[in-house]
């Protein structure tokens, strides 16, 4: 039987509506409900890393005012704050929420190919969200064995939650492991087979590109995590030694021998670096599309922008040891380790440089999307930039485990793609509800948040080339921290509370705005990608209503010469690009948007 | 489109609207066969990086080599047994002959049935041999192996049931044609790499 791409198949589409309750928002298998559910429970647990991490700052900035937390306590607020952020909200936002909501409708298709694995993985998600929440309400509560989990220390006698709270952690990732395999398999495979006709791989936008790219690692990535956990599962259970050393707690010899703690390390960071890029690589891709709607231009360099996507891609599976400078590995390693994460830099670096050159002489709009957008390039370039210092093995090592590292991972890890993320939410909210968010709340929205991350993070650059060391629960009376750093911490604490309370602003926008916010039309942001040219907003179950959209172009053509709007939509026909023999210099001199 | 024409495309020049559309603007495989090559790939990933393990454990001091069972080597004919019926179950199924490709197909399914049974055993006289799953690394190791590429043989061995289901439910073969083709694609993947694991387990 001869292959007919599903684009090819949909002659007869019968579409399955859901008409009860139940299936249409519980068990819906609605990529765009999915998406919805995926975020709703991100944000949600996002919610409980932000209160764990002002619980660390009010600590940290004010040691001797609050009782709210114990050095136990402090270390597992660390561990649940980084894995919640780091995991179940930034991977399952960008991919399960983002990826599900955005790919079907760029790719012009009705659904994910496999709605029902689809639905699957977001109730799996969810255990794996309710199992690790679970584990702050059993004796002894979660694990305080920080995000990276490192044994031996992370199930020896002493580390807060070192039995059932690391248990139930390994547990909680399994499942989420076995949630993102799902719902990734169906990402790709979609992006592949579902395509609409015309939409060639290079026609994509690269909010797809960058989400499939991220799933692919997430698939390459993610199983190190998982082997890592079995067997720290085996060693915690069964009393194998795979990563266990002999070791002594209490006085008293466990019963452990000849396990490599560092065999854990490297497997953690196998995962761990390409997950910086799972994260990172939809928010380069989402904010390309945001920054080449808003400024009207296309996106400077296209294939560039998509070769470096895959580039990082493929890069980020031979840096990961670049963690690891200071864990004893053979130093010949963070020589080859130092070089390849310059070579990440330049792919990166490109994008940086695209991104900055599809904002020259465009025509840009200032509105609450595009400052996310242009936020991030400031961030994204600060937090590139200390991350060629660490890179380097010379400077990494007086640097290692000061708040420098803090500063460094949260500006480029933390601070950036959550602006991304804000600048997303912005800019396909109208698409997601049908209504506008407001703009006044929103920008006031965005200057509290992106000035007050810089009073957060940049001072913490300084505490870390004063010395100050990461996790420490109190700093003690140390003599080479001068009493002035304490009052930076101080000040760090207050802008960081300053920047958690303006959060609010961003939910009542969301809330209010559904009620009250303009209508939005089909595409108020005059963009080209097929997402915004469906008949319905929010689009109805099927998205596309009887016939699929045919593409006819990039999803970049903004402000082309000759053209009445300044923006032609993909699936508009017609060549009204410059011809060859078109006057440039005549162009030059009304400017490329004269129209 | 070649591959090199793809990826040197200029997407921002106009094209006719014909180009892309029709087969040539993806795969052409059924989106099942991708997710399952794609699966695949992941399984591989994860016995590939305990392999890696598996031999930087052994560097350190207090690895003691393990016999391995002789009853492995029955166990691992009967999975050649089982993959060998499935892809004849499959070439048959091309063939239209609907009985045979279905008795073909259970037959290698019960095959894969008793590759699980007696690895069970082979657990069993280990454990009573003392070598239980904390007795050492190389015995840790082993039943961490064997035991994850068990469960991926009784994920199958669903996916199987679920198909013999649908062979005595339904008369017609190009329903299920299909999804016996994936099914013996995993499992001649599960049994290269039932080979593998066990060339790793002996070489201790």
């Amino acid at each position: 039987m001869a292959y007919v791409p599903l684009a090819d198949q949909d002659k007869d589409h019968e579409l399955h509506d859901p008409h009860t309750f139940i299936t249409k928002y519980v068990w819906s298998q609605d990529h765009k409900v999915i998406a919805i559910q995926y975020g709703g429970t991100a944000i949600c647990v996002g919610l409980v890393a932000l209160v764990l991490s002002m619980m660390m700052r009010l600590q940290l900035g004010f040691p001797d005012s609050f009782t709210l937390i114990d050095p136990s306590s402090y270390y597992q607020a660390v561990t649940m704050h980084g894995m919640i952020m780091v995991v179940y909200l930034l991977t399952a936002l960008f991919l399960g929420g983002f990826g599900n909501y955005l790919i079907p409708l760029m790719c012009g298709a009705r659904d994910m190919v496999f709605p029902f694995l689809n639905m699957l993985s977001f109730w799996v998600y969810l255990l794996s969200v309710l199992i690790l929440m679970s584990s702050f309400f059993v004796t002894g509560g979660p694990t305080g064995a920080g995000w990276t989990l490192y044994p031996p220390q992370t199930i020896t006698p002493g580390t807060p939650g070192h039995d059932t709270g690391i248990l139930l952690m390994l547990i909680s990732l399994g499942v989420f492991i076995i949630a993102f395999t799902m719902g990734g398999l169906n990402y790709v495979t979609t992006v592949l087979q579902a395509r609409a006709k015309g939409l060639t791989m290079m026609r994509l936008p690269l909010s797809v590109w960058g989400i499939l790219v991220a799933t692919i690692l997430g698939l390459f990535a993610f199983p190190a995590l998982l082997v890592s956990a079995i067997m720290m599962t085996f060693d915690l259970t069964l009393g194998t030694s795979f990563f266990m050393p002999a070791i002594m707690a209490a006085g008293e010899q466990l019963d452990y021998n000849g396990g490599s703690p560092i065999l854990f390390q490297h497997l953690f960071w196998f995962f761990g670096h390409p997950e910086v890029y799972i994260v990172a690589l939809p928010a380069f891709g989402l904010v390309s599309d945001v920054l080449s709607t808003h400024a009207r231009k296309n996106i400077f360099g296209y294939r560039m922008m998509v070769w470096a996507i895959i580039a990082i891609g493929g890069l980020s599976f031979i840096v990961w040891a670049h963690h690891m400078y200071v864990s004893g590995m053979n130093p010949y390693f963070g020589f080859f380790f130092a070089t390849t994460t310059l070579i990440i830099a330049v792919p990166t670096a490109m994008k940086v440089y695209n991104w900055v050159l599809t904002l020259w002489e465009g025509d840009i709009r200032l509105n609450t999307p595009m400052l996310f957008a242009i936020g991030f390039v400031f961030t994204f370039i600060h937090g590139g930039l200390t991350g060629l210092f660490l890179g380097n093995v010379v400077i990494d090592l007086p640097l290692s485990d000061t708040y420098f590292v803090v500063a460094h991972f949260h500006m480029v890890m933390g601070v950036s793609p959550v602006l991304v993320l804000f600048a997303s939410l912005y800019h396909w909210y109208p698409k997601i509800t049908g209504r506008m968010m407001n703009e006044t709340l929103g920008k006031v929205h965005f200057w509290c948040t992106f000035l007050g991350t810089y009073a957060i993070y940049l001072p913490m650059h300084y505490l870390g080339f004063l010395g100050v060391p990461r996790r420490y629960y109190a700093m003690g009376s140390t003599d080479f921290i001068p009493e002035s750093a304490q009052a930076l911490n101080a000040n760090i604490t207050v802008a960081a509370l300053f920047v958690a309370a303006v959060q609010i602003l961003f939910f009542v926008n969301v809330f209010w705005s559904l009620r009250n916010g303009k209508p939005s039309g089909n595409n108020p942001w005059g963009a080209t990608s097929l997402e915004w040219q469906t008949t319905e907003t929010p689009p109805k179950h099927g998205n596309w209503g009887s016939d699929l959209p045919v593409v006819h172009r990039w999803a970049y053509d903004y402000s082309v010469p000759g053209y009445p709007q300044d923006f032609i939509p993909q699936n508009v026909p017609g060549d009204f690009g410059v011809s060859e023999d078109h006057d440039h210099e005549t162009e030059m001199k009304e400017g490329p948007l004269a129209n | 489109m070649s591959f090199y024409k793809n990826v040197t495309a200029k997407p921002w020049e106009y094209t006719s609207p014909t180009v892309g559309t029709g087969p040539e603007s993806a795969f052409a495989s059924s989106s099942e066969r991708i997710a399952l090559t794609l699966f695949l790939v992941v399984v591989g990933v994860i016995f590939s990086l305990l392999a890696v393990s598996y031999y930087v454990r052994m560097e350190v001091g207090d690895w003691v080599p393990m016999n391995d069972p002789g009853l492995l080597w029955v166990n691992t004919a009967f999975l050649i047994l089982s993959s060998v019926l499935f892809q004849l179950a499959r070439n048959t199924a091309q063939g239209e002959n609907f009985a045979r490709a279905r008795a073909l197909f259970v037959a290698g399914g019960l095959c894969a049935v008793l590759f699980v049974i007696g690895q069970a055993l082979a657990w069993q006289q280990l454990t009573s041999n003392g070598f239980d799953v904390a007795n050492g690394p190389a015995s840790a190791f082993f039943y961490l192996l064997t035991g994850l590429h068990v469960v991926h043989i009784v994920g199958g061995l669903w996916v199987w049931s679920k198909t013999t289901f649908r062979f005595y439910s339904q008369a017609e073969l190009a329903s299920v044609k299909h999804s016996v083709e994936l099914c013996t694609t995993y499992w001649h993947f599960l049994l290269v790499l039932w080979v593998l694991i066990f060339a790793v387990l002996a070489n201790t």
